[in-house]
């Protein structure tokens, strides 16, 4: 049986990663071009993974299921990213990002880890600017910063609201100058649907491609998986349509471990949903909540009145407004963690105050905003006694400036103008802090197989802080995994090619073209969707911002009715040896009525509160989230045995050296 | 609200193709456009019917992946919006709509109103990039003041998300206005300034390799263009081009 071993190294937190890159043992450039590296995924992680390995001189094959690497989901973050610069001055280090990146995760990630992606924080700026990012900068020619939630300082660097889409830009240009090198081999439209493993270690993947159909076998001498997180696995999300577990389940059923899969992050600002015909939902980004200020009625029947649009926000009074986050939090006030935020936002409708139709939504009011950037701007344009109406206009061009595809996007969706009235937000499945495990070297339990990015599970403990995932994917694929590869290849440079003829290719290859047959002639009665809008309405209710034991319980059997029924009865039409998305959809959804199943086990196994896994038995007294450090300070691992529900979980126990285990307040 | 689809049907590349009518009924209006492709579709595939092939992925305006001429118009008729982000009560009760791909002929249609934009790939590849190693050993991100009026155009003219509305807008076929937009971003930048020259000849020669048209002004891409990227650029591009090559 594997036993966990987490790697970290020897000596103070803050030498472990120079030390360690010290002794690292290191493949010579000659060497290098006879390894095989492949890369499936090319977001952040796996886009500057590629494009590092491939400048360090490995042969490398990328995979995307998109049509270009540049349409990754990691082009749909839009807030920023953090790094310790402290350029503003305001005392930041990276142990003040360290510190709360721990505390904001709820003190249930490995130090060694996020202290790591600190100390490489600040590189990943100077690496992106010299790639010609375009970041955000003030008059004198310097970078801008803004604040995130769950931090007192400023630290997080952006490109108006598509910070996502640059970085994104960035890592692509910078495996296009490998492609055309002939360094990185690119299969655009390609899914990868099983790893083959040879003497125990990945040796290659089989693959799809989309546009024919056909089955392909690809061998490398390590692979990496960068596929993002599961948050599709609840139908609804903020996620792109495409955004699977595949990959992440795959090597979940050969070997690889997976980790927390309950620690699911609830992001607080989305747009809420309108109707059963919706397919995703879109993120307003939690930059808005530098300027805007959240509230609810403060009466029940102003609530009710709202609710059937009897009134509008703008007649409500200021007085009876309640701005419940700036009340229950008052230190970090509207920038409280996403966690705290939307659990807040939900106490709120679940208690009858919401404030559309389905009482599910509370307002995002930038109107003080307006006020107080109109007021300076019109200071400083020497304008005296300016009239309301020109505070209004002035500052309303200072909140486009920061946030107007934002606002732009909001307007298109809602049909309402958000500078004029508030807007209406609701909590929504956004970011998986659970994920694939992985030691210090971001190697699964399967050797030579790696996981990196929101695939993984290491840095985020049980919540995410903003604008730290885009930090953590650039931190692994540029920085970490380039270096702790070589640790594993040093030993591969005799091997030679991989033959991809093997027994063990032609299994996974024959399981892999059962699956996709069993599909085409099911002839079932239900489409794909059917099933995939079942289980999301199942995770949301029983698995969602607040878990109990009764519901966790009912949430297993129901997922194992629905997965029955799907292998009974899914309909997928088309054929095989062709371009057919809906055949795509039923090989995602398959994985993840298996992932729902252990994700509401893990949620059950786990009997506190933490992060952004809300168990009802265990709160405090003023409602806040309840943690056991005496019986869960460590990361819940599971291996796969045949079915979920038969999963061994293993324990690895998290230990808090260099930071205080104390009670989350943000007060 | 009940519709009338027209909508462009080709089983492959080597399929001729055909419009196919289709109705669909109860549209409610806050649906978005590809809510209602997934409507028709699931209504085919319940009727063993095979469902239409089309390109999407984020569903928020920023990935490219969809692209679908509505109407005659790239993205359909509003403005400054992909195709994901379009609503239904662009359109009332009783509306025909016609539903094509991207037509070009450096987009080949693999199905559907799927089409193939490996082009554009391949033009990025010939020099979208500025050439630094990704080591991180590279001087600190402030040491190079940019004015802000500078690093405003360059994220104006980054924010392209390579959808190819520019292209199937254009009466040419030109990919100038998606050329334009990389070439500028660099081009604005210090850090791009370098190898500005070599960039700006391997792209246009890699552009007009893969066949796209010229442009003639008429400005129909900046129109069309979800991210509004201005004809600006491709007068920054031809004042780059010319740079480059006397």
């Amino acid at each position: 049986m594997t036993t966990l071993n987490s790697r970290i190294p020897e000596g103070p937190i803050k030498d472990k990663w120079t030390l360690y890159k010290d002794k690292i043992n290191l493949v010579n450039p000659a060497n290098k071009r006879n390894i095989d590296i492949i890369v499936i995924g090319t977001g952040l992680a796996g886009g500057s993974a590629a494009a590092t390995l491939a400048e360090l001189g490995y042969s490398v094959k990328a995979f995307a299921y998109q049509d270009s690497p540049r349409r990754a989901h990691s082009i749909a973050a839009q807030g920023g990213i953090n790094a310790s610069k402290n350029y503003m001055g305001d005392g930041d280090s990276n142990y003040r990002l360290f510190y709360d990146t721990v505390k904001g995760g709820d003190y249930r990630s490995r130090e060694a880890n996020v202290y790591r992606l600190a100390e490489v924080s600040g590189n990943i700026i100077d690496q992106c600017v010299a790639q010609g990012v375009p970041f955000a900068r003030d008059y004198g020619g310097l970078l801008d910063n803004r604040s995130f939630g769950g931090v007192l300082v400023s630290r997080t660097f952006y490109a108006k609201g598509q910070t996502g889409q640059q970085l994104l830009l960035g890592a692509y240009s910078a495996m296009n100058r490998q492609i055309a090198r002939g360094k990185i081999e690119m299969f655009n439209r390609h899914e990868m649907l099983d790893v083959v493993k040879i003497d125990g270690k990945a040796r290659g993947i089989i693959a799809r491609d989309l546009i024919t159909g056909e089955i392909e076998r690809h061998s490398a001498h390590a692979v990496v998986i960068a596929t993002g997180g599961y948050g599709n696995v609840y139908f609804l999300s903020t996620n792109a349509m495409g955004s699977n577990a595949t990959a992440a389940w795959k090597i979940h059923k050969k070997g690889a471990f997976f980790a927390n899969p309950c620690f699911t992050q609830i992001h607080p600002t989305c747009i809420p949903r309108s109707g059963d015909y919706q397919s995703k939902l879109t993120l307003m980004s939690e930059s808005l909540r530098n300027d805007g200020r959240i509230w609810v009625p403060a009466k029940i029947e102003d609530a009710q009145a709202i609710q059937q649009k009897k009134l509008k926000p703008l007649q409500i009074a200021e007085e009876n407004r309640d701005y419940f986050l700036e009340r229950r939090y008052p230190a970090f006030g509207n920038l409280v963690p996403r966690d705290v935020a939307s659990r807040a936002a939900k106490e709120r409708c679940d208690a009858g105050f919401g404030v559309n139709a389905t009482g599910e939504a509370v307002y995002l009011d930038f109107a003080a905003a307006i006020k107080r950037y109109g007021t300076e701007q019109a200071k400083i344009h020497g304008i005296n006694n300016a009239s309301a109406e020109k505070i209004t206009e002035l500052g309303a061009a200072v909140i486009e400036e920061k946030y107007g595809n934002l606002f732009q996007m909001y307007e298109k969706i809602i049909d309402e103008n958000p500078y004029k009235t508030p807007m209406m937000i609701y909590p929504a499945t956004h970011y998986t802090m659970g994920g694939v495990w992985v030691d210090y070297n971001l190697m699964t339990t399967v050797p030579g197989l790696y996981c990196i990015g929101e695939a993984n599970f290491s840095d985020h403990g049980a919540n995410r802080l903003g604008a730290s995932a885009l930090m953590q994917g650039l931190a692994d694929g540029y920085f970490v995994l380039p270096y702790t590869i070589g640790d594993y290849l040093a030993d591969d440079i005799r091997t030679g090619k991989i033959k991809t003829d093997s027994p063990e290719f032609d299994e996974a290859e024959k399981s892999v073209k059962d699956q996709l047959n069993f599909f085409i002639n099911n002839k079932g009665t239900h489409t794909v969707d059917y099933y995939h809008k079942k289980l999301g309405l199942v995770m949301w209710n029983k698995v969602g911002m607040a878990r109990n034991e009764k519901g966790l319980k009912e949430a297993i059997v129901e997922i194992q009715e629905i997965r029955d029924d799907f292998w009974k009865n899914v309909k997928v039409p088309g054929s095989l040896n062709e371009f057919n998305q809906e055949l795509e959809k039923a090989g995602r959804v398959a994985d993840f009525l298996e992932l729902g199943e252990l994700f509401a086990k893990d949620a059950l196994e786990r009997e506190e509160s933490c992060g952004g896994h809300f168990r009802e038995e265990h709160v405090t007294e003023d409602g806040e989230a309840k943690r056991d450090d005496v019986n869960f300070a460590h990361v819940s691992v599971w291996e796969y045995t045949g079915k979920p529900s038969e999963a061994i979980l293993h324990k690895e126990q998290l230990e808090f050296k260099d930071i205080e285990l104390k009670t989350r307040s943000y007060k | 609200m009940n519709l009338t689809l027209k909508i462009w049907r080709q089983k492959g590349p080597q399929d001729k193709g055909r419009m196919v009518e289709y109705k669909v009924t109860d549209i409610s209006e806050h649906m978005s456009f590809l809510e209602m492709m997934d409507v028709l579709n699931e209504s085919l595939v319940a009727k063993d019917e095979e469902p239409i092939a089309f390109d999407h992925d984020c569903r928020e305006g920023i990935c490219g992946m969809c692209s679908l001429q509505i109407n005659g118009e790239a993205h359909g008729p509003d403005r400054g919006i992909t195709t994901c982000q379009l609503h239904m009560r662009m359109f009332k009760d009783g509306d025909t709509i016609y539903i094509e791909p991207f037509r070009a002929n450096a987009f080949p249609v693999i199905k559907d109103l799927v089409v193939d934009r490996m082009a554009f790939e391949r033009i990025q590849q010939a020099g979208g990039y500025i050439s630094v190693n990704t080591s991180g050993n590279t001087q600190d991100a402030n040491s190079i003041p940019i004015s802000k009026h500078n690093a405003d155009l360059s994220m104006d003219a980054a924010s392209c998300i390579g959808c190819g509305a520019c292209v199937a807008s254009c009466k040419n076929s030109s990919a100038m206005l998606f050329v334009a937009a990389k070439v500028s971003q660099f081009a604005l930048l210090p850090q791009g300034k370098v190898e500005a020259k070599e960039r700006v000849k391997n792209m246009v020669f890699q552009m007009d390799l893969e066949g796209f048209g010229n442009c003639t002004n008429t400005g129909a891409c900046e129109i069309e263009c979800p991210k509004g990227i201005s004809i600006e650029n491709i007068a920054r591009l031809n004042r780059e081009y010319l740079a480059a090559t006397i």
